[in-house]
C-alpha cells in the first residue's frame, strides 16, 4: 500500500507538471506552439543557451577531469582545501553564485572600472553567464569522478608507467578509459543543469530579450508578459531536454553500475 | 639456484631512507643482488617491503641514499627508462583491456621507431601466454580470471618489456596454499629459464627459504640480516629473525666462561656467544630426549598428540609450558605423559638480553 501509494504521489508530482507544460504550450493549437518557438527572441534564447553550455559543459568537464586526478592519484598539501572548494557550489544559493561575479566585474565592482576603460563588458553579457553558469555546475563532473578514481586507486597508472608508457599516454589509455562512463555521466548532469540553471544566471543576465536571455529567463519573462502559451512552449523545450536527460542518464547508470560490479570481482 | 647466479653484481642499494611525513618507511637500507640472482624480501607487514620496491621501480624517490643497476644511477633515470618489470600486490592489471592487450601494452606504448610491427607483437603476446601457462584466455577480461591467472597475466606483461629486472610485490599473498605452492614452483623454473634478476617479496618466511637464493630480512624499514635461506634460517641474527623464520622455545640463561647454563642444565657455550646473562632460543623439533636421569633440562611430559606425521609433545619446563616436536610417527623411547624426562636442544641460539 505504502509503495503503491508513494508510486502515485511521485508519478503525480513529476507527470503533473510535464502534463500541464505541454497541455498549456499547445492550449491554442499547434500553430500558435511553433510560432511561440520560431520567433526571434525564442531562437536567440536557444542559440545562447547552447552557446553557453557548450563553452561551461567542456571546461568544467576538464577541470573535473584534473581536479579528481589530482585529489585521487597524488597525496599533497590542502587536499581538504580543494575538496572543500569543489563542492562550495553546492552549498551556497545559486544567486550568491551570480552574486560573486557582479561584485567582481560589475560597473560598481572590483574590476568594473578597469573593464569600462577597456571596454570590456562581463556582466549582462555573455561571459558573465558562463562564468555563472561554470560557477554553479562545477562540482558535477569532480564529484562524479573522485570516489570512482579513489576506488581504482593509482596502482595500473603506476604499472603503465614501468611498462614505459608516458604520463600524457598513460592517461589516455589507462586513467580515461576507466571513467569514461562516470565522466559522461558527469558531463550529463553537468550539462543538464547548465542549460536549466536560472538563479545564478538571472543574477548576471541583465535580462536583454535576444541577447541575454537564456532558455530559462525567457521563460519567466514571457510568464510576467502574461504570454502563457509562448512561456509554456519555451518550457516544453527544458522540459524535453529534462526527460532526454533522465532516459540517456539511466542508461548510464546502468552502464556505471555494470562496470562497478565487473571492477568489484577483482 | 645458485647454480644459476653468476658473481657479477647488479642491483646496489646503499643506505636508502624514505619518510611518510613524519613515519620512517625505510631506515638506512644497503643490499646488493647478483646477476641473475633470486632475492627474497621477508618482512611482517608495514615492514617497508612495497616501499622497497617503489624506489626500485622509481615508483617512490628515496630521501638518501642511492640505487644503481649495472653500474647506472638508478636514481637518476625516470620509471618509464629504467625497463623494470612490476608485478603488483594486487596485479593492477589494466581492468579494460583483454589480456593480450595488458600483455602487449609495454609494447605498444614504445615510440614509434623502436615499436614492434604488429605481427611481431601478436607473436611476442602468443609467445608469453605459452610461458605461463594461459593459451586460450587471450580474449578473457582481468574480471574473468582466477587469482593464480590473474597473477600470471601480471608476470607475462611485465617480462613482455625484456626487463633487466623484475620486482614481485608478494605476488602469492591472495592465493590459497595448494595454488601457491604451484605457483612457487613453476615460478623457479620460469626463472630458471629467463634467468632476470629478481626481487621478490613476501611475508611467508617458508616461500621466502624455498625460492629465493638469498634472503632479506627487514623490520620497521630496516634490513635486519641478508644471507642464504640456510644461514639465516640456522644462524638468525637477532631474536626477532629466529621468531620470523620459525617456532621458537625461549628460555633465560646465563654465559660464563664458555659454558652456558640454563636452569639446573651446563653445556658448552655456542661460538661468540655474548658472555653474561642472555636469553636462549632454540627451534622445538631441534631437541633430543633423555631419562630422566640423564643430562639435559628437567622436564615434566603434560601431554602428547599425533599431529600428521610429526608428535606433538607439551612439557613444562621450568615452570614454563613447551609445544616441543618430535619427527616420526612413533614417541621417542621414555616419554608419555606424566613421565619426567630431560631435553637437551641440539643447537641453542644465544643472544644477549634486551
Ligand atoms: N604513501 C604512503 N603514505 C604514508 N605512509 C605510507 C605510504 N606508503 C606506505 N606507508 C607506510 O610505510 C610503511 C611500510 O609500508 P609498505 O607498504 O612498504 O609495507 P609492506 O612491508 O609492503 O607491508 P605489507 O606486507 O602489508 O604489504 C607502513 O607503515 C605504511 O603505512
Ligand atoms: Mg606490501
Amino acid at each position: 500500500m505504502m509503495i503503491v501509494g508513494s508510486a502515485l504521489a511521485m508519478a503525480g508530482l513529476i507527470l503533473m507538471p510535464l502534463v500541464v507544460v505541454f497541455h498549456d504550450a499547445f492550449a491554442e493549437g499547434a500553430g500558435r506552439y511553433l510560432q511561440a518557438l520560431t520567433e526571434p527572441d525564442a531562437i536567440a534564447a536557444v542559440k545562447l543557451t547552447l552557446l553557453v553550455a557548450a563553452i561551461s559543459v567542456p571546461l568544467n568537464a576538464a577541470f573535473g577531469v584534473a581536479a579528481a586526478w589530482a585529489i585521487s592519484k597524488f597525496e599533497f598539501r590542502g587536499k581538504s582545501v580543494l575538496l572543500t572548494l569543489i563542492d562550495l557550489p553546492f552549498s551556497i544559493s545559486p544567486v550568491v553564485s551570480g552574486l560573486v561575479w557582479v561584485l567582481l566585474f560589475g560597473a560598481q565592482g572590483w574590476l568594473g572600472p578597469w573593464l569600462l576603460e577597456h571596454d570590456a563588458k562581463v556582466i549582462f553579457a555573455v561571459p558573465g553567464l558562463v562564468l555563472a553558469t561554470l560557477l554553479v555546475t562545477f562540482p558535477f563532473v569532480a564529484r562524479e569522478l573522485i570516489p570512482l578514481m579513489q576506488q581504482q586507486g593509482a596502482d595500473e597508472e603506476a604499472a603503465a608507467l614501468t611498462l614505459g608508457a608516458s604520463g600524457l599516454t598513460t592517461f589516455l589509455r589507462v586513467t580515461l578509459p576507466n571513467i569514461k562512463w562516470a565522466l559522461l555521466y558527469g558531463v550529463l548532469l553537468c550539462n543538464a543543469r547548465a542549460m536549466g540553471e536560472f538563479g545564478a544566471v538571472s543574477v548576471v543576465s541583465g535580462h536583454i530579450r535576444g541577447l541575454t536571455n537564456t532558455l530559462p529567463l525567457h521563460v519567466e519573462v514571457l510568464y510576467n508578459d502574461y504570454d502563457s502559451v509562448g512561456a509554456f512552449a519555451a518550457a516544453s523545450i527544458l522540459a524535453g531536454l529534462g526527460i532526454i536527460t533522465l532516459v540517456l542518464k539511466t542508461l548510464l547508470e546502468w552502464r556505471v553500475s555494470g562496470g562497478l560490479a565487473g571492477g568489484r570481482k577483482h | 639456484m645458485a647454480a644459476n647466479t653468476d658473481d657479477t653484481l647488479a642491483l646496489e642499494i646503499r643506505g636508502i631512507s624514505k619518510q611518510f611525513g613524519r613515519f620512517p618507511a625505510l631506515k638506512d637500507v644497503s643490499l646488493q643482488a647478483r646477476d641473475k640472482e633470486f632475492l627474497a624480501l621477508l618482512g611482517p607487514s608495514g615492514s617497508g617491503k612495497t616501499t622497497l620496491l617503489r624506489v626500485l621501480a622509481g615508483l617512490e624517490q628515496p630521501d638518501t641514499g642511492e640505487v644503481r643497476f649495472g653500474g647506472e644511477d638508478f636514481l637518476a633515470l625516470p620509471v618509464r627508462q629504467r625497463k623494470v618489470g612490476m608485478v603488483f600486490q594486487h596485479y593492477a592489471l589494466f581492468r579494460h583491456m583483454t589480456v593480450a592487450q595488458n600483455i602487449a601494452f609495454g609494447l605498444t606504448v614504445r615510440k614509434r621507431s623502436e615499436k614492434p610491427s604488429r605481427a611481431e607483437i601478436k607473436d611476442r603476446v602468443a609467445h608469453l601466454l605459452e610461458l605461463v601457462q594461459l593459451e586460450g584466455l587471450e580474449q578473457r577480461f582481468p574480471s574473468q580470471l582466477s587469482g593464480g591467472q590473474r597473477q600470471r597475466v601480471a608476470l607475462a606483461r611485465a617480462l613482455a618489456i625484456e626487463p633487466k629486472m623484475l620486482l614481485l610485490d608478494e605476488p602469492f599473498g591472495a592465493l590459497d596454499a595448494q595454488v601457491r605452492r604451484e605457483l612457487r614452483r613453476w615460478l623457479r623454473d620460469l626463472h630458471e629459464r629467463t634467468g632476470v634478476t629478481t626481487v621478490f617479496v613476501t611475508h611467508d618466511q617458508e616461500e621466502a627459504l624455498d625460492l629465493a637464493d638469498r634472503v632479506a630480512i627487514l623490520k620497521d624499514g630496516q634490513l635486519i640480516q641478508l644471507g642464504q635461506p640456510n644461514e639465516v634460517y640456522e644462524q638468525p641474527a637477532t631474536p626477532f629473525v629466529f621468531d620470523f623464520l620459525g617456532q621458537a622455545c625461549r628460555m633465560p640463561g646465563l654465559v660464563e666462561g664458555g659454558r652456558l647454563r640454563i636452569a639446573d642444565w651446563e653445556s658448552e657455550a655456542p661460538k661468540d656467544a655474548p658472555q653474561g646473562a642472555v636469553e636462549v632460543f632454540f627451534r622445538p623439533d631441534e631437541v633430543a630426549f633423555a631419562p630422566a636421569d640423564g643430562a639435559g633440562l628437567a622436564a615434566e611430559v603434560t601431554g602428547v598428540a599425533q599431529r600428521g606425521p610429526d608428535v606433538r609433545i607439551d612439557c613444562r619446563i621450568e615452570g614454563q609450558v613447551m609445544e616441543l616436536e618430535a619427527h616420526g610417527p612413533t614417541l621417542p623411547p621414555g616419554v608419555a605423559p606424566g613421565l619426567s624426562v630431560r631435553i637437551k636442544p641440539l643447537r641453542p641460539m644465544v643472544y644477549p638480553v634486551a
